[in-house]
């Protein structure tokens, strides 16, 4: 037995085993110093996802490598999405910090939970077999069921969090039941070996497509995408503001590479199929996310809804890349490419957003209702000024990221064709603008209910103006971020 | 000089009002004196940059002149392109130069955060000039969609009781146009074979189903900035809600850019739908002048009767558009322009009276001219202006229309020519009722006449009026040039 055992590269998976081994350190530092001296775990989670990143960079070599048995890839995308996560996590916990430390539940396990959450990101995104990927995704959902509970006491968090875990679950399950057809019909766990069955035509394709209907709703249920987006509005509100803001963020990168890898890498030559699927999802997501944000006088469901119709529009990317099989590698790749900026722009935005919401939630008081954004302007221009710009760029205004995340995706829609989509999606966009004008209007046109000064920590001042300058700077200079979504996506595919 | 490369005036022209606009922000209204200042030096300077385009401007050339090229988004071949012709030069002036009437006339008048106030209409400044010389059409509709952000806060923030109600409206109306003007945009892009440039599909030959589809949704967006009947109802809630120095912006400036559209997107890139719509159009803004006409005359409110008015008169405008002859397009320019000067002097002098009395009702007036009379004068020129007096700049665009339309259907041209009626009665009688008779009431007996703040204003407005009303000839040499080529690039089929 122990003859065929060939030690694996350990050099591509170098970021998740630093990562991994910081966490257990972790677990003894958060024992060692009490509650007084907190600060410490904190600081070395950041600088544990800082280490992480600097690894990352280092070990990147513009290479496709394939390690433990092909269970795990490390290529640009994943680098480029593992970056993208720890700088989405390190805003999280930057953002969060204060709010948690006023509710006492900046606890250890908060900073553990968050590390592992990680760690399941970053395997999904190497991915390159269905266990890694469901490893990875059950190594994040566990950690983020737990998160949304972690306010033991509040029966909101703890009824979002079973709702969260009932249906995670059978997402889980349609997903494993989806790939284990894939596996009978085309005998392997491999991604890269189910793409040659598939092109070879080996597989009966009956059995594929059923095992694809599952694997799709089991994506989209993790993507938030209608009809599996019932979870999104309870789970985002009921959750503490710093969890909602975790799960809106870096998990949609994972999500976003499991999509790419299972569906673009994996099951290519199942495009026209799961295409229409997709098309169909997105199409809904974006009428009933913006229709039913309207209705929202909670900030946090209306930026849940808002949600699900941003990830209907990024998803629009990714049905518009195959116009017929052999695939055209320009094409696919211009189209997967705008989903990829979808995704950068609206993770941006979401994690600023929810920053607001945290700048606002001080001394015990939820800053979740829209009625406490009225007259910000007056109270902070600065932080109105802010979210005056991500609200703008969330409807899709020049000069901020959101239009041109907007813009390159319609492109691409339009190219393939579907032109009248793309005039629904636009019109779509106007009702989305309105709920989103209605923000800025309570910041702007309204008295403040409350005029106490803003007090909050430094940190999380410049991040989010940070923050914001970057949803304006890349709205007026988007080209770097594109032409490396699409190098990422050209050494994917090409 | 022309089209040189190495022109930086239009990117100043653009640029120094939004970066100028920083400062003031950073200032803010607990250092108000500095920053009123520093807003009027940002508004000046930005008006100076503007004026060697003038200057140096090559009346014979063809060509784009003040040409910048720079690569922008080179993963869709997108390029900061900048250039002007006899067409867009003109509206970047008078961009510039009403947004130094407007600071002043914001001077001491808003009272709540004034910074912002100042910081919104030069970025607004800005912006507006971007979408007259851009030559890319992402970048057009980037300064399109942005300048609908300032415009949005300004009504909202300073406007009056139902201003949250008009600016929403004012928003989500011109969205919508802008909106599927995007699509098509990223359609002529992919038809083009990756060009954004606008000179570029200028030439792009286009069938006619296309050419219909592209014309609807242009029409779409430029009609509801120009706005035309019967997507003009945005504007008069926008007008009345608005503060002065937001009704002036818009009347002056943001409606000419619905129609500049039609004359550097609509008419060159699809002319055959467009001259197999034209009659539709034409139906469209004979509506507009005669029926809003008679709208106007029905108003109680002052600037919403000057905002029917506005709706009339770029009636005028569409009209001379799509004649397709030399003067029915040149006197729509020119009314563009005189417009700009009147309806903005119009919707200032409406400030000055509401400043003193808070009220914009027409009835709440009367005999205005007794105890304002410096004032009094001045209003009644600009009335007279905007009823298309010969010798004011109202006169010669109308009467340059009402020829082009009688040159292409002289029923046409006698329904055209209504307007010079239908404008002195309401104008006038407002006028009447406004300014003359006894005094009507307590108010008006306290109104002071204007300050020299605001005879500045309305003296060299009253001064452009006139000038242009008796020369228009640099006016006219300006665009002359432009609108033949057009015309003849209009005239060949694309099919």
């Amino acid at each position: 037995m122990l003859d065929n055992f060939v030690t694996p590269d350990l050099y591509p998976a170098a970021p998740e085993l630093f990562l991994v081994t910081m966490a257990m350190v972790l677990i003894f530092v958060d024992l060692a110093f009490g509650e007084a001296r907190r600060w410490i775990v904190g600081a070395l989670t950041v600088a544990t996802l800082v280490g992480a990143a600097v690894i990352t960079v280092l070990t990147a070599d513009g290479q496709s490598t394939l390690t433990f048995s092909n269970l795990f890839a490390d290529d640009p995308l994943a680098d480029f999405l593992k970056l993208l996560t720890y700088l989405s996590v390190i805003m999280v916990i930057i953002y969060g910090r204060g709010y948690l430390a006023e509710r006492g539940l900046d606890k250890g396990e908060y900073y553990l939970l968050v590390l592992f959450a990680t760690l399941g990101m970053m395997v999904m995104i190497s991915a390159a077999s269905f266990v890694t990927l469901y490893l990875g995704l059950e190594l994040l959902s566990l950690s983020l069921y737990a998160l949304v509970a972690i306010d033991r006491d509040s029966v909101r968090s703890t009824e979002a969090a079973m709702k969260y875990f009932v249906l995670g679950s059978m997402a889980s399950g349609l997903l494993l039941y989806g790939m284990s057809m894939l596996y009978g019909a085309t005998g392997t766990l491999e991604i890269n070996g189910v793409a040659q069955a598939v092109m070879q035509m080996q597989a009966p394709k009956a059995i594929m497509v059923f095992g694809l209907v599952f694997t799709v709703a089991g994506i989209a249920f993790k993507l938030g995408l209608a009809p599996f987006h019932m979870w999104i509005p309870d789970v985002y509100h009921g959750a503490p503001t710093p969890i909602t803001l975790l799960i809106g963020s870096a998990p949609k990168f994972a999500a976003f590479a499991m999509t790419i890898r299972l569906l673009v890498y994996g099951l290519l030559g199942l495009a026209i199929e799961w295409q229409k699927m997709m098309l169909i999802m997105a199409v809904i997501s974006i009428g009933l996310g913006n229709l039913a944000a309207v209705a929202q006088t909670n900030l946090k469901r209306m930026l849940a809804y808002s949600a699900i119709s941003h990830m209907g529009f990024m998803v629009l990317g990714l049905a518009s890349g195959i116009l017929s099989l052999p695939a055209n590698p320009y094409v696919a790749v211009s189209a997967y490419s705008a989903s990829l900026y979808y995704m950068v722009a609206y993770v941006l935005m979401s994690l600023g957003a929810f920053g607001v919401i945290l700048l606002l939630s001080r001394n015990g008081h939820e800053a979740e209702n829209l009625e406490d954004f009225k007259g910000l302007n007056q109270r902070s221009p600065v932080f109105a000024a802010v979210m005056l710009m991500l609200m703008f760029s969330m409807a899709g205004i020049p000069f901020f990221i959101g239009f041109f995340a907007k813009f390159s995706v319609l492109l691409t829609l339009i190219f393939a064709g579907h032109t009248v989509i793309a005039i629904a999606a636009v019109m779509f966009s106007l009702v989305g603008a309105f709920y989103y004008l209605r923000v800025v209007k309570l910041m702007y046109f309204d008295a403040p209910l409350d005029t106490a000064p803003l007090r909050c920590n430094l940190d999380l001042r410049i991040v989010l103006i940070a923050n914001g300058i970057a949803v304006a700077w890349l709205g007026m200079f988007p080209d770097s971020v594109m032409v490396y979504c699409h190098e990422v996506m050209l050494s994917l595919i090409g | 000089m022309s089209s040189s490369s190495t022109s930086q005036l239009l990117s100043l022209a653009i640029w120094l009002p939004i970066l100028g606009a920083m400062p003031v922000l950073w200032l803010g209204s607990q250092r108000r004196i500095v920053m009123r200042w520093m807003a009027l030096a940002v508004a000046i300077a930005g008006f100076l940059v503007t004026l060697p385009l003038f200057i140096g401007f090559d009346n014979r050339e063809v060509a784009m002149q003040f040409v910048e090229h720079a690569p922008w988004i080179s993963r869709f071949n997108i390029f900061y392109h900048l250039g002007v012709d006899g067409i867009s030069m003109p509206f970047i002036l008078l961009n510039s130069f009403i947004t130094v009437l407007v600071v002043l006339a914001g001077w001491d008048v808003i009272e709540q955060k004034q910074a912002q106030y100042m910081g919104a209409f030069l970025i607004m400044s800005g912006l507006m000039n971007g979408i007259f010389s851009a030559l890319d059409g992402v970048l057009f509709y980037v300064f399109f969609e942005a300048s609908l952000i300032p415009m949005y806060l300004i009504i909202g923030v300073w406007g009056g009781p139902n201003r949250v109600y008009a600016a929403l409206k004012f928003f989500l109306y011109t969205l919508l146009g802008s909106l599927l003007m995007l699509v098509a945009l990223i359609w002529l892009f992919l038809e083009s074979g990756g060009s954004f440039n606008i000179l570029d599909w200028h030439q792009l030959p286009l069938g006619m189903p296309a050419q219909s589809l592209i014309f609807i949704a242009f029409l779409l967006s430029f009609a509801v900035k120009v706005p035309m009947w019967p997507v003009h109802t945005w504007l008069p809630d926008a007008h009345v809600e608005a503060p002065t120095g937001g009704s002036v912006v818009l009347a002056a400036i943001a409606l000419k850019l619905g129609a500049y559209g039609f004359l550097r997107f609509s008419l060159p890139i699809v002319p055959d739908a467009s001259h197999a719509m034209a009659p539709f159009m034409i139906t469209l803004s004979l509506i507009a002048v005669i029926y809003i006409g008679f709208v106007a005359l029905a108003q109680s409110d002052m600037k919403k009767l000057v905002a029917y008015s506005s709706i009339s008169h770029m009636g005028f405008v569409t009209l001379g558009f799509f004649m397709f002859n030399t003067l029915g397009i040149e006197g729509a320019l020119m009314q563009m322009i005189s417009h700009g000067f009147v309806s903005g002097a119009m919707f200032l002098c409406i400030g000055v009276m509401y400043d003193r009395v808070h009220s914009r009702q027409i009835a709440d007036y009367g005999g205005v001219v007794n105890t304002m009379p410096k004032f009094a004068a001045f209003f009644l020129l600009f009335s007279m202006a905007n009823a298309g007096l010969p010798a004011t700049s109202g006169f010669v665009g109308e009467f340059m229309v009402i020829l082009g339309a009688v040159k292409y259907n002289f029923w046409i041209g006698f329904a055209a020519a209504t307007t010079l009626i239908m404008g002195a009665a309401y104008t006038l009688w407002m006028y009447k009722r406004v300014a003359f008779g006894e005094i009507g009431n307590h108010h008006v007996a306290e109104m002071q006449d204007i300050n020299s703040r605001e005879f500045l204003i309305l003296g060299i407005l009253a001064v452009a009026v006139l000038a242009m009303g008796v020369y228009p000839f640099p006016f006219t040499e300006v665009m002359h040039t432009t609108v033949e080529n057009l015309l003849n690039h209009v005239a060949q089929s694309k099919l």
